[in-house]
């Protein structure tokens, strides 16, 4: 392996591609070769660096220098100050707005101040192409140390003792999950990865898969040998081309290197990995569904029980975990249960990957420890509320979550408190609202969205949706009754106690949580047959 | 039937097709392979046609009425000719909250359609989607299988003008 003096990381998430870092890359490449440092700086594109909405991002290691909205234009100005003469170029340091950490340092962006990386580990760190350098980050360590040292059911103590929660958005626990399975016989069983992330607002697992995908993986193989199944799919949304791509290249590496495959280290355990892609159709993401889909079908849920830990794919015992989830799995093998533990809060250990959007200064992707709260998210790590307006709400969980007002804020953001202000911690999508937004123009975004991704299947669900978009554009047009409020409740009650799957339960949460917090506001649009047109909103 | 360039004449196999149809021969007798299948057939002719769902029907063994009702269900499949290009506007809370109903006025103001509709020129469709996964720079949309964010509605012009 070749030493440089200096790497120059450019990062290649989805966001920062759109905004030209391919660009941005060869620049740099072309520019460091007219000075002759080829040998001296690496160029290495990375997965996502978290702040998607400042890319396209370079960072200059070994000092840890962060440039933002880097133009091809800035490139040879960078190469020659910073890269050849050594000395960073203070006014195109990427800072931002935040009031209270927001001075920017050299060593550490501001944004990773409050954060702290377990999932994110690599992303950003390492070539995500390149199976050597996720090695020499202790790739595949944990594995072998699976496969080698420990029994199966050892693996599967440990993970039960972490206290790790799915990070799908149910949050069951992982290790009480793997041992229905692991306990469900000898015959044939198998790991599925569930990257269909389809809930607005979230993008996380995206960047993990774009910037780590072999620890997703070793995170599967992992799962195979603590239950017995020796096969892997990933099944990952259509929309995800570049996702894709990387993760099929980490498959084939994986496999050349013997880390998939037969006899993994000499262990005689085997296990391989298959990537489905999905068609479009937020439903999947629910694990059955999912299953039902992965067979060739419509993807309705199944009515549940049998769980698909004992009755799954093909009818037989299979895991599914979310990619955040199984991202987890190696840090826990290497570093043990305690660890994990130590990070976040009692009842729900380590991190929590977040992606902020909306209103708010810095969206993107951050890794904050559990327990953290909504305040700090928003104000400390998030930057604020941008053009000096206020802050109106806040939706934890994605379309499906809960609306928090500003008297909620305080909040810890995990599992159990959420759930305790009415609202869910869901797959981490934080949607910031600012006073700009009247909030029934909000409620029928939400229930648009559920509208067209309902499957259909049951009726409360197929039903309910239609019904509540229909009266809440109703009152947004300045047509509705009071007596209205009472049908919302009504239905929103009888889709959740009925419905067949999360998707139904969970879509009046939002209207639920607005009725509560902002039933004043609503109100005052009925009695005074207030319109507001739909979008108004003009940045 | 505006923009469709070609039908799916497996029936009579043209030259054009028989790959196609080969390539579809490796799914023979395996129904988890609809979804697969269709994507092929999709990316080869742009649409699933009845000849085509009709031929993968038989090729994966299942019924007629499987393969529409999957065809259906998922919103990235279609079973009818659509534009030369297909703009994909999101219009979820990230995206609505940062101005994408600006941005779907302006397309449909220009391109003269509503959005579920065809250009009458066949060169573009305008339709909805749940969510691209790219929030964190909404307002987004999608042209084919390339992503547009931090849109205005000069810059969506602007991309506009790209595809003319």
């Amino acid at each position: 392996m070749k030493f440089y003096r200096s790497h120059v990381l450019v990062c290649g998430g989805t966001p920062c591609v759109l905004g030209g870092c391919k660009a941005v890359r060869d620049a740099l490449i072309a520019e460091i070769e007219r000075f002759g440092l080829q040998d001296e700086i690496r160029v290495v594109e990375t997965g996502c660096l978290g702040p998607c909405d400042m890319g396209p991002i370079i960072v200059v290691y070994p000092e840890g220098i962060t440039y933002g909205q880097v133009k091809v234009a800035d490139v040879p100005l960078i190469v020659e100050e910073h890269l050849f003469k050594g000395r960073p170029v203070e006014n195109r340091i990427m800072t931002h707005e935040a009031p209270s950490k927001g001075v920017s340092s050299l060593k550490e962006p501001p944004h990773v101040e409050l954060q702290k990386r377990v999932v994110l580990r690599n992303c950003g760190v390492i070539d995500p192409d390149s199976i050597e350098e996720y090695i020499a980050r202790d790739g595949y360590r944990a594995l072998a140390q699976c496969v080698t040292q420990m029994t199966p059911d050892g693996v599967l103590e440990v993970v039960k003792k972490s206290g790790l929660l799915g990070r799908g958005g149910a949050g069951f626990p992982t290790g009480v999950k793997w041992g229905f399975t692991a306990r469900a016989g000898k015959g044939q069983k198998y790991i599925v990865c569930n990257a269909d992330e389809g809930e607005p607002g979230t993008f996380k697992d995206r960047l993990i898969l774009e910037g780590d995908p072999h620890s997703i993986l070793e995170g599967m193989a992992i799962a195979g040998y603590a239950v017995g199944a020796d096969k892997g799919f990933i099944y990952i949304r259509g929309e995800y081309a570049l996702s894709i791509q990387r993760l099929r290249n980490a498959v084939e590496q994986a496999r050349k290197y013997g880390l998939l495959g037969e006899n993994l280290f000499g262990s005689g355990f085997r296990f391989d990995v298959e990537v489905r892609i999905g068609a479009g159709a937020y439903v999947c993401g629910e694990e059955t569904a999912l299953i039902e889909s992965m067979e060739g079908d419509r993807g309705e849920p199944r009515i549940k029980p049998p769980y698909p830990g004992v009755v799954g794919l093909w009818g037989k015992p299979t895991v599914v975990n979310n990619v955040e989830t199984l991202a987890n799995v190696p840090p826990i093998i290497l570093f043990g249960p305690e660890w994990f533990r130590s990070i976040g809060t009692a009842e729900c250990p380590g991190t929590k990957v977040f992606t902020l959007t909306g209103d708010i200064n810095n969206k993107g992707l951050i890794e904050v420890p559990m327990g953290i709260t909504l305040r700090q998210i928003i104000y400390e790590v998030g930057g604020g509320i941008p053009r000096g307006r206020q802050f109106k709400m806040a939706q934890t969980g994605g379309t499906s979550g809960g609306c928090l007002p500003e008297a909620l804020l305080d909040t810890p953001m995990d599992y159990v408190s959420l759930a305790k202000a009415g609202s869910a911690l869901g797959s981490g999508a934080l949607l910031i609202i600012d006073d700009s937004h009247p909030i029934i123009d909000i409620a029928c975004c939400f229930m648009k969205f559920f509208k067209h991704e309902s499957c259909g299947k049951c009726a409360p669900c197929r039903e309910g949706v239609d019904r509540l978009y229909d009266i809440v554009t109703k009152i947004a047009e300045g047509k509705g009754r009071l007596q209205d409020l009472d049908l919302i409740h009504e239905i929103c009650q009888v889709m959740q106690v009925t419905s067949l799957c999360g998707l139904g339960q969970a879509a009046p949460l939002s209207i639920i949580t607005m009725l509560r917090h902002y039933g004043d506001e609503i109100r005052d649009h009925i009695t005074n047959k207030k319109a507001c047109l739909i979008g108004t909103h003009s940045v | 039937m505006q923009g469709s360039k070609r039908e799916f004449p497996l029936h009579d196999q043209g030259r054009d097709d028989e790959h196609i149809f080969m390539a579809l021969e490796r799914y023979r007798g395996a129904p988890d392979a609809l979804i697969p299948a269709l994507y092929d057939v999709q990316r080869e002719y742009g649409y699933i046609s009845e000849s085509a769902a009709a031929a993968i029907a038989e090729i994966l063994g299942i019924p007629l009425s499987k393969v529409y009702g999957v065809a259906t269900f998922y919103t990235m499949f279609r079973v009818k000719p659509e534009g030369e290009h297909i703009i994909w506007v999101c219009e979820s809370a990230p995206c609505h909250v940062l101005g994408a109903m600006d941005i779907l006025r302006t397309l449909e103001t220009e391109l003269g359609i509503k959005i579920g509709e065809t250009t009458s020129d066949g060169k573009f469709s305008l339709k909805f989607t749940s969510c691209l996964g790219t929030c964190g720079v909404a307002p987004a949309i999608m042209i084919d299988d390339v992503v547009y964010g931090n849109l205005t509605p000069e810059r969506v012009l602007h991309v506009l003008s790209e595809y003319r």
